[in-house]
């Protein structure tokens, strides 16, 4: 019976993240335009988008390989499978015994291996630079993440997001000045590989400076369909992450009952809400940076990162 | 209240200076540099304001307010005039290379940390901690001047290495209140002396940028 409400539970968050990654970016879309006095398109315009996609026939270059077609698949499951493992609501799941930081990190770094390599496959140009980018951005940002995934494991005692929850929660966190700088650098980290504004412009599409998607401009039909969707469950993974780790609060427990889930449950809606707002007024505020200027930008988190580690020792001399 | 949240609150507020040290080491436009200079000063008073409500020490009280006043307030707006006079405020200053910059001014905050834990094994944490960020304070200022080519970003870096010192000064307990009030003072004194110097390098090189000083004696390439 436990086992049963168990991998309801995780069932549950697997349907939840599925079913808020769109309404998420139409959130975030739908933001951005009231700042810009534009009355933008509904928020649920995304999952609109993503049926129409679903129907439309797939149109494929002449030498498209198998690799070509099946990536659309593997970046989503990954995506997906890294979205169901991240404690959104509840943190003792069936699962969470393997939801650790640098899983999931691997996950989405494989994701976007299969995504660089399709992008480079029909030999067109536009892809080859996207791919190129794309490379360039997430081998900067990957120490950076590395760094932070120390930082925690240090300050927690464990890269299993669930326990690093718990501690966070109980009152041995206390108040350091670590936990800020890897904040900080998991925020860059995340605006870095979600291609958000100031490393790349997820709004344009005939432009030299985008990234990603100059990268995925060969897909249509259901296959872009699946790559869109999990570019929306990446946005929801990072703002997960970071909720997660840095506001715990409302997590139900690990033997929590119907009533804390649902508690859970709001409170991670409304985490969603304020980093999609956040993430809006952000991207309003600042202009793209031309994209030789993304290493410093990444540089940047991999020092604060390693600075987080550093100070983290001269606390520990006590 | 508790000894851990006294030690937390001050290594915040301590590795904060020493962060806004590394954010001092990559400004590139000379406007910003002063404000993250103020910060600095800033984030040196609420430190040493900190350490004077734990130490119960209210002399220190009065180097928070020096530090407040004249290091966040009054030398950044004199600086931002100067500059303004100068007219170097749109310059934009060809550091030698941001990334080996800050990497540098990793290893040296590592550097002091290893060595300040290291010799200071019997003092009490708080002050062995404030030792450690206080060297690292202090050596990034001196990194910060020696990058540097324009005249006014080497004060900043001057004054910044300074400030490292009351941190010093500060967690050291029963350091006199006389000593700490002469620095302050040969400082703001050094500060006045360098400002005219900057003037009368203007007058003479028409220009800020100290690699002139060295063409002059014939010693650049």
């Amino acid at each position: 019976m436990a086992l049963i409400f168990d991998l309801l539970v995780q069932g549950a968050q697997m349907a939840l993240v599925l079913l808020a990654a769109p309404l998420l970016t139409g959130v975030v879309r739908k933001v951005k335009a009231r700042l810009l006095r534009r009355r933008g398109p509904s928020v649920l315009q995304p999952y609109r988008d993503l049926i129409r996609l679903l129907r439309k026939e797939v149109v494929l270059a002449h030498n498209a390989s198998w690799l070509f077609r099946l990536t659309p698949y593997l970046v989503f499951a990954a995506t997906w499978v890294a979205a169901a493992l991240v404690p959104t609501f509840a943190m003792g799941l069936h699962f969470s015994w393997s939801a650790d930081l640098i899983a999931i990190t691997a996950l989405i770094a494989s994701a976007r291996f299969f995504l660089a390599l399709a992008g480079m496959d029909v030999g067109t140009s536009f892809g080859g630079i996207g791919s190129s980018r794309e490379v360039m951005i997430a081998s900067l940002a990957e120490p950076a993440m590395i760094m932070i995934t120390f930082t925690l494991a240090l300050i927690a005692g464990s890269t299993q997001l669930s326990n690093i929850a718990a501690f966070m929660l109980s009152p041995d966190a206390g108040l350091s000045v670590s936990l800020g700088l890897a904040l900080v650098a998991l925020i860059i980290v995340a605006i870095a590989e979600n291609a958000r504004v100031p490393v790349d412009n997820p709004a344009t599409h005939l432009e030299l400076t985008m990234v990603h998607e100059a990268m995925v401009l060969e897909y249509s039909g259901r296959h872009l369909a699946m790559i869109e969707f999990a570019a929306s469950l990446k946005l929801v993974v990072y703002l997960s992450l970071i909720a997660c780790i840095f506001v715990p609060w409302g997590l139900a427990g690990a033997e929590a009952g119907m009533s804390a889930l649902t508690i859970g449950v709001a409170a991670y809606v409304a985490k969603l809400g304020v980093g999609a707002v956040l993430l809006a007024l952000f991207e309003t505020a600042i202009a793209k940076m031309r994209v030789f200027r993304a290493p410093e930008f990444l540089g940047g988190a991999f020092m604060l990162g390693l600075l987080a580690s550093l100070l983290l020792f001269v606390a520990r001399s006590q | 209240m508790t000894g851990t949240f006294v030690f937390d609150v001050a290594h915040l507020l301590a590795g904060s200076v020493v962060l806004v040290s590394l954010i001092l080491l990559y400004q590139r436009r000379l406007y910003a540099l002063l404000n993250v200079f103020a910060l600095h000063a800033f984030f040196l008073a609420l430190s040493v304001a900190w350490q004077a409500f734990i130490q119960a020490a209210p002399h220190l009280y009065i180097t928070a307010a020096i530090a407040l006043v004249f290091k966040a307030i009054i030398i950044p707006v004199v600086l931002h005039r100067m500059i303004v006079r100068l007219g170097i405020h749109r310059e934009i200053e060809t550091v030698v290379g941001i990334g080996p910059t800050m990497l540098f001014g990793l290893g040296l905050v590592a550097l002091s940390t290893v060595t300040m834990l290291e010799v200071t094994v019997e003092a009490d944490p708080l002050a062995r901690e404030d030792l450690a960020f206080a060297l690292s304070v202090v050596l990034l200022g001196l990194l910060v001047m020696v990058t540097r080519r324009n005249a006014v970003s080497q004060v900043v870096g001057f004054m910044s290495l300074e400030n490292g010192l009351v941190l010093a000064a500060t967690g050291a307990k029963g350091m006199p209140f006389v000593v700490e009030i002469s620095v302050a003072f040969s400082v703001l004194i050094a500060f006045i002396v360098i400002g005219i110097f900057l003037f009368r390098i203007r007058e003479r090189f028409d220009t800020v940028d100290v690699h002139e000083l060295d063409r002059f004696r014939g010693e650049a390439l």
